[in-house]
């Protein structure tokens, strides 16, 4: 072939017309004639025992065609499949516990879905929703890693009589060795915690079941259209041919998208066939945060070994995986953290273990990055710390230690999450990250850049990272190349998009093959009925896997094209030539026939197709790489940090990146990009905040933080191609690349910032509030010593002191009094003694937007002492969700014949209020407190008013 | 997250807006930009009965500069304000403050008047406000009444309407001469509810020191929290960098108890309060100094 | 008995008429009654901006307002800025040429606001256009395709 002329061209994409003028197909846009629409009751509570479900009221709402529980499913229901097996690690222990359609006997996360409405409009259906009645029994949620794995600990699966997952142990060398050999050991505990996808579009699922062609059309937001049709041909009893999934334009996927298979995808087919007429789900974002799957909790105990000079002896790392409350995707993530963690350098020694916990948390699966930005950040901080410790420049440090350019095919020893061992196939380290260097101006800023802002009091700093990512990973992908009669190339591929420009990038390889304009090369992605086979698109492998298969059945055309051209032109095949979207004997001169008129003369009507020719050029080829392609770059950064307020702006960023041989720079260009604008989102505003209790406590886009035009830096970028010799084009994957070391070279630069203050960042995200605390512990000389686990949302807790204005033996009455206390519960009603120390009745509480809304309340006095104080459990429910917990109260005698009252409620908030009320909750509960004490204290007035004092 | 279902009305003047508030009282709510308003609706934390929507109230809409102050009409769309030449000219801090209220989307539809109905505590207009004593006509079928900003917010999305009063027209004193202004807050993001903000409003005497202070803070108490001691901390002495300090001490400690959420710590709040505080009074001093050399002495 | 108003309302300078419960999101009402698929809804609460359209011309959320306030009103959607996909506006043919959108999602509510946005600032700079931008969330491209394509855009002049 002569030069390329569509491979490496920054090609505008075939896609985009359609989308900017909304005329693309998104999934929610499916509406066919007469579709119900679904709504899910999902449970409040992260861990409570199922006691009853009653859907009556809700049943007999108009509109509301059907309410489904775990009960009504029968035989369909049953635990969704393990995804991805365990590779074959020597030791390996892996406990599985896969996702339900419903909620059946336990709730094990909030929003666990417990019931689903049909109804004839959204609207209608989530109106049903407060006609559920479902009962509770809460069970403590097991949320912090390291008590999950206690004895005694309360189990998410009770069957499995532990919380662990899966515990993993892969080495290479002998760490122990090494390390008595060192100079410098350095050992330290780093934290990186929950984010989530967050694509602009939430999920969506319409089904459609025609009776009369006994077919089921499933428009799906996936990832993986083909594993997702198989299962539900399997699960519906259906041959695979009945069921068509298609995953239109899909609005970003970003890792949750293919988790096989959602609840929800399981349950809209099902009706969809039981009720005779389309259904839909679309996913709201509060859903989302719940429903969709996540990452990446993870502590790790991790440790370093270097000689005086810098050289890395080896690494141990001990950590422990938060899986969330079902494994159904393997440990696809950890493993991913544990060979990533490894990166471009050459160390001899490697003992890596993890434990994979259960947490009454929303399961854990692959978010871009799937894992491997934790090994970056580990390694990468503790080499960090060494330089600080040697005295070496960051950049130097990392340079001792690449693997050199001789080093490949380079094999770790250790197993990659594909199964395979992990190899890299090619790379050139030491380049990259002297030309990262040099973009950013690495020696000048530090030279002289720096000293001189410093001087002038400001606080900017510096980082720079590597990393090294596997991408491209089996088993294998298809495509199927036509060439119509029109002249038009239409390719089918398993594969689904979401954004990544599949329908120009494998165009172009397509184009470059055949000699035809790209735009004539027409990309049919995610649709069952076009193509068949193959699993999805993931792990940074849409193009490289996808993209081969491709380029094998384009170049099984071109075949077929030169022999029939060379039959029609009388002429050798090997003289013919493709131009163009024509053929024609080598020769400018000579006639050329548009290789649509050949595609028809090799479809003929009459006549005979030879034996061993197939009609039409079209061929279908697969590749099924057994190994990936190793990605890889470099990331530099400047911040400048304001300690005063703890706001960090990004004034450069640079990332020089490998990923072979680039199809399209303008896409490679977008997907980095974007990749570092998630990768900052996850190192400084977006953090998913679980409480002591499981409730996610800013299930919003207000509270959950994307980063905005304002918060992302334009990337300065620069391409190294090194080829992968693994597929026929070269390929690497690069759709995970720019989020991996984003958070770890943020790290770096803030430290660098903030030298002079002198803190260390040892998790992540990091938000301002945080960066606060650690500057002002810094200051304080208080950054020694181990850093605690970085704290969590809490339960909520009311505390304070009131005086009263009478003798103790007068409140301790007071407060014993139903009607006294209902007082003292601003918005309660009628209470009224249940049981001997206990209370019912309704609160209705409301505060600014809120409208005010009833509870049901129960109150019970537990632990009295008199007239010392109490302890109240309190419990409201009502639509909007809960409070529950228990309020302390202490009554000492004041100072001047009064009684001080302290009091300390922890409680816990749930549903609606919990997810997005956050903003307000102690304002409010402040106020409701303040207001609740004042009117007891008038009652009291009152009281001993009237007594005669 | 669709809204629940609600009774809706569109008055076509104040009176029948009026005559509907005192219909229904405490179920109706008022619907003006609904920026608020309808996010809570689609969660469904605000379930109204009734919702008056008075989106057609054109009178309630304007600008206009008046002897004793600048009226800005409840329904002024917060974009309007911000486009106003009048605003930049008459009442430069709400000029300042306007681009920090969420989004021009969000500001297309937000008025004036909803956002100070609103009085959520970490809104900006609130506290610019209160910065800046303007006084604000409640109307209700019966009566109509002015009250002063600092009267007007009573708590946590508290203020002192009736359920049948009507926010209608909102008043900014002239500015004296010899003062200048600032805003400042820091939020997560652009937009966003600031985890702590800062108006000031100075004004120095003849010989350059401090005649009167107003500061006022959001998103460190239940509503906009006026900082007398701020103000008093720093009224009397020249504007030097220790009395802007010492003023900016005594508000963060003195006149907030900030709460916490997830965003912030109460510490943080506090901290920031006192770096935004001292911000502002310094930009406003030197405004200040700035507007008395253009001023006729 | 539940209420249901009229709309007659004009969108992308069609005329239409429908009666609806007054809860309808405006968003719900272009997409389900009109068919106005280019309007996307991602987050319901005001924060994404993906279901932005112009209501007499200004940039609104059209997940915050309800259908019969827009009612007597005009509606501008992304359908209403080409008349194909063949015929992009200069607008949308710098978005294509530099790479401004990926999956395409969140694309029409900020072509909605940037044809206000240019209408005001001719020649915006890149802290005007990123300021314009920052009431829309993109998880793809990062938002530097979307500004050069701003920049591009405004370079030539090119009312959207």
């Amino acid at each position: 072939m002569t030069a390329p002329r569509y491979i490496g061209a920054r090609v505008p994409r075939n896609e985009d017309a359609r989308l900017l003028t909304g005329r693309a197909l998104f999934v929610d846009d499916v509406e066919p004639p007469g579709t119900l629409h679904v709504a899910f009751y999902r449970s409040d509570q992260a861990h409570a025992r199922l006691r009853n479900v009653d859907p009556s009221a809700a049943r007999r709402r108009p509109g509301v065609v059907a309410v489904y529980t775990a009960w009504d499913l029968g035989e369909y229901w049953r635990p969704g499949p393990l995804l991805v097996p365990p590779p074959p690690i020597p030791g390996l222990v892996f406990h599985q516990a896969t996702q339900v359609p419903l909620a059946r006997d336990k709730v094990r996360h909030v929003g666990e879905p417990i019931a689903m409405v049909v109804a004839e409009s959204r609207y209608l259906a989530e109106d049903a929703l407060d006609d559920i009645r479902v009962e509770l029994d809460p069970l403590p949620a097991v949320v912090d890693l390291e008590a999950a794995l206690r004895p005694g600990a309360p189990l998410v699966h009770d069957q499995l009589g532990t919380n662990l997952a899966a515990h993993v142990v892969q080495r290479k060398g002998d760490y122990q060795r090494a390390r008595r050999k060192a100079a410098v050991v350095i050992r330290r505990r780093l934290f990186y915690d929950r984010g989530a996808a967050a694509a602009i579009e939430n999920r969506a699922v319409v089904a459609s079941w025609d009776p009369r062609a006994e077919e089921l059309t499933v428009w799906d937001t996936t990832q993986a259209p083909i594993p997702i049709r198989n299962g539900l041909a399997r699960l519906l009893g259906l041959l695979e041919s009945q069921v068509r999934v298609v995953a239109p334009f899909v609005g970003g996927g970003f890792g949750p998208k293919i988790m096989m298979v959602y609840p929800e995808e399981v349950l809209v087919p099902w009706a969809a066939i039981r009720l005779g007429r389309p259904v839909k789900w679309a996913e709201d974002r509060r859903e989302n945060f719940y429903a969709t799957t996540q990452e990446r909790g993870q502590i790790h105990d991790a440790e370093i070994a270097l000689t005086r000079d810098g050289r890395i002896l080896g690494v141990r790392d001990v950590f422990l995986h938060d899986t969330g409350a079902y494994d159904p995707y393997g440990l696809t993530v950890p493993i991913n953290t544990q060979c990533t963690l490894l990166g471009p350098y050459d160390i001899p020694h490697y003992y890596s273990e993890f434990r994979a916990v259960f947490t009454n948390k929303t399961i854990v699966t692959p978010v871009r990055g799937a894992g491997r930005q934790h090994g970056v950040f580990v390694i990468e901080r503790l080499l960090d710390a060494a330089a600080r410790e040697l005295g070496l420049d960051p950049a130097e440090i990392r340079r001792r230690n690449f693997l050199p350019r001789k080093a490949f095919p380079h094999n770790h020893q250790i197993i990659f999450q594909d199964s395979a061992p992990l190899v890299y196939d090619s790379g050139d380290y030491l380049p990259a990250l002297e030309r990262a260097q040099a973009l950013i101006g690495y020696e000048q800023f530090r030279r002289t850049e720096q000293p001189a802002l410093r001087a002038a009091g400001r606080h900017v700093g510096i980082g720079i990272v590597t990393y090294v990512e596997g991408t491209g990973i089996g088993p294998y992908e298809g495509a199927r190349v036509t060439v119509e009669p029109s002249g038009r190339v239409r390719v089918a591929t398993g594969v689904g998009t979401q954004g990544q420009g599949h329908l120009t990038a494998l165009a172009q390889i397509v184009a470059e093959v055949l000699d035809v304009p790209v735009e004539r090369v027409h990309v049919i992605t995610g649709d069952t009925r076009e193509f068949h086979w193959g699993t999805g698109t993931f792990a940074s492998r849409g193009a490289v896997v996808a993209g081969s298969a491709c380029y094998a059945a384009a170049a099984r055309v071109r075949e077929k094209i030169l022999g029939v051209a060379g039959r029609v032109l009388g002429a050798d095949p090997k003289k013919i030539e493709l131009r163009h979207g024509t053929a024609r004997v080598r020769g400018e001169a000579n006639p050329a026939i548009p290789i649509g008129q050949l595609a028809l003369q090799a479809n003929p009507l009459r006549g005979a197709v030879r034996p061993g020719s197939e009609p039409g050029l079209e061929a279908t080829a697969y590749f099924g790489p057994d190994k990936g392609s190793t990605a890889n770059g470099v990331h530099a950064m400047i911040v400048e940090v304001d300690p005063e307020t703890a706001q960090v702006e990004i004034r450069r960023y640079v990332v020089v990146h490998d990923c072979g041989r680039l199809i399209n720079p303008l896409i490679v260009e977008g997907q980095i990009q974007g990749g570092v604008a998630h990768g900052i989102g996850n190192a400084f505003y977006e953090r998913l905040i679980y409480d002591d209790n499981g409730q996610l406590l800013n299930a919003s886009l207000m509270d959950y933080l994307l980063p905005t035009a304002l918060d992302v830096p334009r990337v300065e970028m620069d391409h190294r191609e090194t080829p992968s010799p693994f597929n026929p084009a070269g390929i690497k994957g690069v759709g995970e690349a720019g989020a991996i070391p984003a958070a770890a070279v943020f790290a770096q630069a803030v430290e660098d910032a903030l030298a002079d203050i002198g803190l260390e960042i040892t998790e992540i995200p990091l938000s301002p509030n945080r960066l606060f605390e650690l500057i002002e512990d810094a200051r304080r000389g208080r950054a020694a010593g181990p850093i605690a686990a970085p704290a969590g949302g809490r339960a909520l807790v009311v505390e304070g002191r009131f005086e009263f204005a009478g003798p103790r033996e007068a409140v301790w009455d007071l407060l014993l009094d139903p009607a006294v206390l209902r007082q003292a519960m601003p918005g309660a009603e009628l209470l009224e003694r249940a049981g001997a120390d206990g209370y019912r009745g309704v609160l209705k509480v409301g505060i600014g937007p809120i409208t005010a809304s009833q509870f049901a309340l129960t109150v019970s006095i537990v632990d009295p002492d008199p007239p010392r104080g109490y302890a109240l459990r309190v419990d409201a429910r009502g639509p909007l969700g809960f409070v529950a917990g228990v309020a302390r109260v202490t009554l000492t005698p004041g100072a001047s014949g009064g009684t001080d009252l302290s009091y300390r409620a922890e409680l816990e908030v749930g549903g609606t209020i919990a997810a997005v009320g956050q903003r307000l909750l102690e304002s409010a509960s402040r106020v409701m407190t303040g207001r609740g004490l004042a009117a007891l204290n008038r009652e009291l007035a009152a009281r001993l008013g009237g007594s005669g004092r | 997250m669709k809204p629940a279902p609600f009774e809706y009305h569109r008055p076509d003047t104040v009176d029948e807006a009026l005559a509907l508030l005192a219909e229904y009282g405490g179920d109706a709510r008022a619907l003006a930009g609904g920026q608020s308003l309808v996010p809570a609706m689609n969660f469904r934390l605000a379930r109204p009965r009734v919702l008056v929507d008075l989106n057609r109230l054109d009178s309630l809409s304007y600008v206009r500069a008046e002897a004793e102050g600048l009226h800005l009409g409840a329904m002024t769309r917060q974009r309007a304000v911000e486009r106003s030449e009048v605003v930049r000219r008459d009442a430069p801090l709400v000029a300042e403050a306007i681009p920090f209220v969420a989004h021009p989307q969000i500001r297309s539809r937000g008025t004036v008047g909803g956002s100070v109905a609103h009085a959520d505590p970490a809104a900006e207009l609130p506290a610019v406000l209160l910065a800046l004593g303007a006084r604000f006509q409640a109307r209700s079928r019966a009566t109509h009444r002015w009250i002063a900003a600092g009267e007007f917010f009573t708590g946590l999305f508290a203020t002192a309407l009736a359920p049948d009063e009507l926010l209608t027209d909102l008043v900014i004193p002239p500015r004296r001469p010899r003062t200048g202004w600032a805003f400042a807050e820091v939020s997560r993001r652009h937009g966003d509810y600031a985890l702590a903000g800062a108006a000031a409003e100075v004004t120095l005497d003849q010989r350059g020191d401090v005649a009167g202070a107003r500061i006022a803070l959001l998103s460190v108490g239940d509503g906009p929290v006026l900082a007398r001691e701020g103000g008093a901390t720093l009224t009397g002495s020249a504007p030097s960098p220790e009395a802007i300090g010492a003023a900016a001490h005594a508000a963060a400690t003195r006149d907030i108890d900030p709460p916490s959420d997830i965003h912030a710590s109460a510490a943080y709040r506090r901290h920031l309060a006192r770096v935004l505080v001292r911000r502002v009074l310094t930009a406003a001093c030197q405004r200040a100094r700035g507007s008395s050399r253009s001023d006729p002495a | 008995m539940t209420q249901r108003l009229g709309v007659t309302l004009t969108v992308n300078g069609v005329p239409h008429r429908r009666t609806v419960e007054p809860r309808l999101l405006l968003s719900d009402f272009l997409r389900q009654e009109l068919g106005l698929t280019g309007t996307h809804v991602g987050c319901e609460h005001g924060v994404c901006g993906a279901c932005t359209v112009l209501l007499d011309g200004e940039p609104v959320r059209s997940c915050l307002l309800f259908a019969v306030q827009a009612d007597g009103h005009e509606v501008t959607t992304v359908e209403g800025l080409a008349p194909s996909p063949e015929a992009l506006t200069p607008l949308q043919a710098a978005f294509r040429e530099a790479h401004g959108l990926q999956c395409g999602f969140c694309t029409p509510g900020i072509l909605m606001t940037l044809v206000a946005f240019l209408r005001e600032h001719r020649t915006p700079d890149e802290r005007e256009i990123r300021t314009a931008l920052s009431g829309h969330l993109c998880r793809c491209t990062g938002y530097q395709g979307i500004v050069d394509a701003v920049k591009l855009a405004a370079a030539r002049g090119a009312a959207p």
